[in-house]
């Protein structure tokens, strides 16, 4: 105990006299918040339309002015053919094409149906899905008025399901209160996953680990007192971002804090674990940085911060459960958004402690005082 | 009979096909100071990291401070103080910082520490530099205090591994005399070195050439042996025949 109450002395002493790092614990919680939030957001607005209206009539018209109105819709041109609308495609000056064919308006009348033709431009599918889907829903609203409009019919849409929508626990389906959680944990992910990894090659590639284990120091101690100095950055810098998350967003978390902090604590424990397990593999700072970033990266990808997990094929959503960043994610929006308690999540308590108790054990098993 | 303080018998370190130590065998006596000498490559620094429990031997026998290096290197590292041959204190502790850690680390008592220390930095003229960050001293400071704090803790054996590498004359006389000083009071001296000078400052030496002790005495000994003016000449026989190169 006495041996470990120097190290940490000494830990800390380093990290606090470190002032990139001092200032990273702040700027990076801080920085991350406001940025990412803002540049991740998948909500579509503006979609650019070309539209190549062959009909000319008044019910081509009051489509076309339908769409322009919906405010989802930048009409960026009115093109005489499909061929010359398809350069704005080509040139990305258009993200969809609507292509109204000659006669819509009297086979709509005479026949009650008409098709139109819709092309998307997928590169940026994301872009183009929602794009093309808010088209086919303004198109069905100006379907659905149709029938009204022209006085006949009047019995024809019996049983037609309207459906009232409704966005739980995030009522204006804003992208941010889905992102800004999820940057909480890329946080501690980073400070876990790396810093520790990069403090103790560090040692090595300079040579003090050697003078350390020269000494009677013990493992469990020498560990300990890289994960305690470690574990504390990361509960100042995520207490750090769930301020700026309530500064800038004025997201306050629903659930309780108490389950909020077990949990971080718990998956900072899994991360740090990681991180020295990399630093026991790796001899100098640019192969722990670059092993680091190599999992980090997957972690990311693979957790839900981006997409959706459930939606993945399950291979994919296999791996995305081997690896505590999915875990964590999961379990930080069902307490800050969801308001879920201590016995919704306790079974992710038990997988990141699991990560935890693994992680560190592999890392204490692997590290050698004596080669 | 005077105490044995290492004792080793025919120790091997082998990696794969290369015998980096190829059984060894020597006694060192309490209080002396035991040189080992030998060109770049040739095993020294690899013989002293399994003596220190840095490292495990494949074969032989070897005793530190009383303890076994297979089973006891725990035992060992509680016993030893040791400086390697990069500087390796925290250059970004204090002179104080750096003292009070390797002390608590050891063991010694917090007030202990604290009176020694002081002592210590009047001793080596660095009352001026005590708070400022050992990064910014100068190399042959930086030596001097890695080999104080070293044998703050009394060591029964200090390992030394080219403590003075770079480091001016001047210096390297001062490093001795500290040298002297501690032998004086006890602890046994296990250095490495380049300098043939320094060699002759040492009770008994031992010259390593290609993994194995090719001579063993004192200086006076091995120049009679030899029929050398100085121990330049003893090192360019033995080493003349070496098959491995310098790194």
């Amino acid at each position: 105990m006495r041996v470990l109450r120097y190290l940490l002395k000494k830990e800390f002493r380093q990290i606090f006299r470190d002032k990139i790092i001092l200032a990273m614990m702040f700027a990076m919680p801080t920085i991350q918040l406001i940025i990412f939030p803002l540049a991740m957001n998948f909500d579509v607005k503006s979609v650019n339309i070309a539209v190549v209206d062959n009909d000319h009539s008044s019910y081509s018209q009051q489509l076309v002015a339908k769409i322009g109105a919906s405010g989802y819709f930048k009409i960026v041109a009115a093109e005489p053919s499909f061929q010359s609308a398809i350069r704005y495609i080509e040139t990305e000056k258009a993200d969809v094409l609507l292509e109204i064919p000659p006669n819509f308006e009297s086979h709509l009348i005479r026949e009650g149906k008409q098709r139109i033709g819709v092309s998307v431009d997928a590169i940026n599918g994301t872009k183009a899905a929602i794009g093309g889907n808010y088209l086919l829903m303004v198109i069905a609203d100006f379907n659905k008025d149709i029938p009204v409009n022209m006085g006949r019919n009047m019995a024809a849409p019996a049983g037609m399901i309207d459906i009232a929508y409704s966005n739980w626990f995030n009522p204006l389906a804003e992208y941010r209160f889905y992102v800004v959680p999820a940057i909480l944990v890329l946080l501690l992910t980073l400070i876990g996953g790396s810093m520790s990894a990069l403090n103790i090659v560090r040692e090595k590639e300079v040579g003090t680990i050697e003078q350390i284990n020269v000494t009677p120091i013990q493992k469990w101690e020498f560990i300990l007192g890289k994960l305690i100095p470690f574990w504390v950055v990361g509960m100042i810098v995520f207490t750090i971002g769930l301020l700026v998350a309530w500064g800038v967003y004025g997201i306050w978390p629903v659930g309780s804090f108490v389950t909020l902090y077990v949990f971080a604590a718990v998956y900072m424990v899994a991360l740090l674990g990681f991180g020295l397990l990399i630093s026991t593999y790796t001899s100098n700072q640019l192969q722990a940085m670059f092993v680091a970033f190599f999992f980090v990266m997957i972690f990311m990808l693979m957790s839900g911060l981006f997409t959706s997990v459930d939606s993945m094929p399950p291979w994919a959503k296999l791996i995305a459960n081997l690896t505590p960043v999915t875990h964590f994610i999961r379990v930080i929006r069902m307490i800050v958004l969801k308001g879920s308690g201590f016995a919704d999540v306790y079974m992710e308590l038990l997988y990141l402690g699991l990560f935890a108790i693994v992680l560190n054990g592999w890392a204490i098993f692997n590290y050698r005082k004596t080669s | 009979m005077e105490e044995k303080v290492i004792v080793c018998k025919d120790l091997t370190k082998r990696f794969g096909d290369f015998y980096a130590v190829n059984k060894i065998s020597f006694e060192v006596d309490k209080g002396e100071i035991f040189g080992f000498l030998g060109a770049n490559g040739a095993g020294k620094t690899t013989a002293m990291r399994i003596l220190c429990g840095l490292s495990h031997p494949t074969s032989g026998e070897a005793m530190v401070a009383g303890f076994d290096v297979y089973k006891q290197a725990e035992e060992i590292k509680k016993n030893i103080g040791y400086m390697s041959q990069k500087f390796s204190l925290y250059e970004n502790l204090t002179v104080l910082e750096n003292i009070e850690f390797f002390g608590g680390v050891y063991g010694v008592p917090y007030a202990e520490i604290r009176r020694r220390s002081d002592n210590l930095v009047q001793q080596l003229g660095l009352t001026a530099e005590a708070k400022k960050l050992v990064g910014a001293l100068p190399l042959g400071w930086k030596q001097k205090l890695a080999f104080s704090v070293a044998i703050f803790h009394q060591p029964r054996i200090v390992f030394l591994d080219e403590p003075t590498g770079g480091v001016d004359p001047v210096t390297r006389r001062q490093f001795w005399d500290m040298i002297y000083e501690a032998a004086a009071s006890g602890i046994t001296i296990f250095v490495t070195t380049h300098y043939m000078d320094e060699a002759e400052y040492c009770n008994r030496i031992t010259i390593m050439v290609d993994g194995k002790v090719e001579a063993l005495d004192s200086p006076a000994n091995l120049k009679a042996q030899f029929k050398a003016d100085n121990m330049d000449e003893v090192f360019y026989r033995l080493a003349r025949g070496a098959k491995r190169s310098g790194d």
